[in-house]
């Protein structure tokens, strides 16, 4: 029997005050947003009453966008300034777009990730999402009356490190505190498990609007532990439209479709193949901006047939990550169908098919998600007293170093428990390397170009050495969001250097923070600026003092005493061209202490160069 | 609630400092081991309490890798004996090993050019036969004999078969694709 509440420090100490918190799915399609009330995980709706906001931005010029079913209305009128499916541009450039061709936007390859051109300026995929983020935190504030403490987003298990910090950006930008981000299937898990009391291995087929993931859990006592996840985060149901859109197409024999048209007619698409959940057959009519009506009629057998192969390609993940689990699919005890493209027929029976037996679908597959982020962020936000469960998450993808040839380096494999945390040790192949490059990549290719480049970064200061004579120890540490830093250490010396990673794919924190204070002026950078432009000035002089000195007095050293000075020269001068102020400093300084010796000397030198030729008598 | 990072995986999981050990008593003991210590549980806490969570579960994440997997294990029971187990150095392995090794890489091949999936499904299932004989020889090697040497050589020889089994399982993927 407790008598005292103590509360630990750092943590809430008042017990029965409920702190307001919201799980967030950010769907590629639609998004909603839920919290735990009384108990009970409930998604909150709009003012008219409906749980679902369709994912859709349009700006304006000069005004404020608008989000969700109004701007959904805008989207055929207005379709290059009406975004929609924002998700799959999160993280990407535009060389990872396979379909750009079929989106009526226009593209900006803007450095670290693409941007969208409307007539509210550029924006990026991040900003995009952060609209429809702040509108649904809006909706949760004025709904729960009150400021939230905190969200959990959840992400596509599949998201890799620059997908995943983008949606953490998005967050950030729209003034939310993230608690956690959380895997879409793994959140469907908690949700279907705490509700029906699971126990055992089930798997969550996740099918969504634009991605698509596997995850197969053990659920022990209130442990959900994720034991492998896969997926393919271009995959889902906006494909399925894309289809029949290109099946209207052909039939009704048209070409070269304007954006308006194009829009118009992937709705009916979309339209169709909803309509085809319950009917045998379905009609698609549609007039387009010349006046040509289409109208052409689609069974379900033909959608079944043309969309197929899409069915096909996640049969090949779910096989991946059962093999990963060392499982077979009879160790099976159930299958949680996710997603709203999961209401198709086919798609159910392929999964049936593969594991023997039906699936689950006793919850909505467009809410499961949501609700599980809720009670996830209720835990989280410190409102559940016992901790009587916990969730164990993996990282989708392998991460690696780039090694000599282009060839990659596996420091941390795919599925791995998060946190997770590894280290390994490099060398210098060259004599007297003073820097080394690393450059980290996610993805399970054996070649560099294949896999994902996520950062670059080097270290410098290695103290010169003979080739293989330094040892580098790089360490990749993965946090419980699934995000990666990087550091790396000079074993001998300590020389050190650590950074969170600054994604090649997403936006370093400098670019967030030029977003949230656009108006303020650069005072940092000017500063920083300022700083290595005086330490360059000083580094040159020293420089050009010392070659002068070893055009006239190069006598004065020996071969070895030279080429150690030369090669503290050649040091700084490559580090004067760089950024980096303080090792401006420090090498200039290092520098001038190389040559102390050659100073006095040359001191000598004058004095005695000053005597002799006087003589004596002058002296006198 | 303090993590002590300096004891050994097995202190860590109080379990005897052996080969052999019980799957669901280490199981059971990194639930409730992480039940404590997971960055959820200090979500509202300051950045030193969110870092020290960090660490913490990270350590019991690698200790229970590390002791889960029988190659793991032995590795770091030899590691613990101050033996090294000279996997990217010594590859010289007795002649009747590396025989029956190109067997194995001329079976592996042969299915593949047949495309016979039933066939490497089998040869999975004899590497996976092979492999347990080799985890049951480590166990009296480390527990019983104490014989570090030759312990080490059966994980090399682990290690060989690890990666004839990924082969495996990777042409079997390409040809169901």
């Amino acid at each position: 029997m407790a008598l005292f509440q103590i509360a630990e420090p750092g943590q809430a100490a008042a017990p029965h005050q409920h702190r307001l918190a919201v799980g967030i799915d950010l769907g590629t399609t639609n998004s909603l947003v839920a919290t735990v009330r009384s108990g009970s995980a409930t998604v909150l709706p709009d003012e008219r009453g409906r749980p679902l906001v369709p994912s859709v931005v349009h700006y304006v010029a000069g005004g404020a966008p608008t989000v969700g079913y109004a701007a959904q209305a805008r989207q055929s009128e207005d379709p290059r300034n009406t975004i929609v499916s924002v998700k799959r541009f999160m993280g990407r450039g535009i060389k990872d777009l396979p379909d750009s061709a079929a989106t009526p936007y226009r593209f900006v390859d803007a450095p670290g990730m693409l941007k969208i051109k409307t007539v509210a300026g550029e924006k990026s995929p991040v900003e995009v999402s952060a609209d429809i983020l702040r509108n649904l935190r809006e909706r949760a504030e004025a709904s729960l009356g009150g400021e939230l403490v905190g969200a959990v987003i959840t992400v596509p298990a599949y998201f890799d490190d620059a997908q995943r910090q983008a949606t953490k950006d998005a967050a950030q930008l729209a003034g939310l505190n993230v608690l956690r981000l959380l895997n879409e299937p793994t959140a469907a898990a908690v949700a279907y498990g705490l509700d029906n009391a699971a126990e055992g291995i089930y798997v969550v087929y996740d099918l969504g609007g634009g991605t698509f993931d596997v995850s197969i859990l053990k659920l022990t006592r209130g442990v959900f532990e994720v034991l492998a996840t896969s997926g393919d985060s271009a995959l889902g149901g906006d494909d399925f439209d894309q289809r029949v859109f290109c099946w209207i197409a052909e039939q009704a024999g048209l070409s070269l479709l304007g954006d308006h048209d194009t829009r118009l007619l992937l709705t009916r698409a979309r339209e169709a193949k909803e309509a085809l959940t319950d009917h045998a057959t379905t009609r698609i009519t549609a007039r387009l901006a010349d006046g040509e009506v289409v109208d052409v009629e689609l069974s379900a057998e033909i959608f079944q047939q043309i969309t197929q192969p899409l069915v096909q390609k996640t049969i090949t993940p779910l096989r991946r990550a059962l093999r990963d689990a060392k499982l077979q699919p009879d160790d099976v005890k159930g299958v949680v169908m996710v997603g709203g493209a999961t209401r198709m027929p086919h798609v159910r029976r392929a999964v049936a098919e593969h594991f023997g037996r039906e699936p689950l679908t006793n919850l909505d597959p467009d809410k499961v998600v949501a609700l599980g982020a809720a009670i996830q962020a209720d835990a989280l936000a410190g409102n559940k007293g016992d901790d009587e469960w916990l969730l164990l998450d993996v990282i989708p993808l392998s991460l690696g170093l780039e090694t000599m040839g282009g060839l990659v380096e596996r420091i941390i494999p795919r599925n791995s428990t998060i946190p997770t945390a590894r280290a390994q040790e490099f060398t210098t192949f060259k004599d007297g390397q003073t820097a080394m490059a690393i450059h980290v990549v996610q993805g399970e290719r054996e070649l560099v170009s294949d896999c994902r480049s996520l950062a670059r970064f080097e270290l410098r200061g290695i103290p010169p050495m003979v080739a293989g004579a330094a040892r580098i120890r790089v360490t990749f540490q993965v946090d419980a969001d699934g995000l990666l830093s990087v550091s790396a250490r000079e074993q001998s010396t300590g020389v050190e250097a650590s950074i969170v990673v600054k994604p090649s794919y997403g936006l370093a924190d400098e670019e967030i923070a030029r977003m949230l204070q656009d108006s303020m002026s650069h005072a940092a950078d000017d500063m920083k600026a300022r700083s290595v432009g005086e330490a360059r000035v000083e580094a040159d002089g020293l420089l050009a003092a010392i070659a002068a000195a070893l055009e006239t007095d190069s006598a004065l050293l020996d071969a070895d005493e030279r080429a150690a000075i030369e090669q503290h020269m050649a040091q700084l001068r490559a580090a004067r061209d760089g950024n980096d102020a303080s090792e401006i400093r420090n090498l200039t300084e290092a520098l001038n202490l190389a040559t102390t010796e050659f100073a006095g000397r040359r001191m000598d030198a004058a004095v005695h160069k000053g005597l002799t030729g006087h003589k004596l008598s002058e002296l006198g | 609630m303090s993590f002590d990072f300096s004891r050994d995986y097995f202190e860590l999981f109080e379990l005897p400092r052996s080969f052999r050990l019980s799957l669901p008593a280490l199981e059971t003991t990194y639930r409730s081991l992480q039940s404590q210590y997971h960055p959820d549980r200090a979500a509202t806490q300051d950045d030193t309490g969110k870092r020290r969570a960090l660490q913490a579960a990270t350590q019991i994440n690698e200790a229970f890798q590390t002791l889960k997997a029988p190659i793991n294990r032995a590795r770091y029971l030899l590691h613990l004996a101050g033996f090294d187990t000279m996997e990217e150095t010594n590859t010289a392995m007795p002649m009747d090993f590396l025989m029956q090794q190109m067997e194995w890489r001329e079976a592996i091949a042969e299915a593949k050019a047949a495309k016979d999936v039933g066939a490497l499904s089998a040869l999975g299932r004899d590497l996976q036969a092979e492999s347990e004989s080799l985890v049951t020889m480590l166990a009296s090697l480390i527990d019983d004999k104490q014989d570090f040497e030759r312990a080490s050589e059966s994980v090399r020889k682990l290690r060989f078969m690890e990666k004839l089994q990924q082969e495996v399982g990777d042409a079997i993927d390409v040809l169901l694709d």
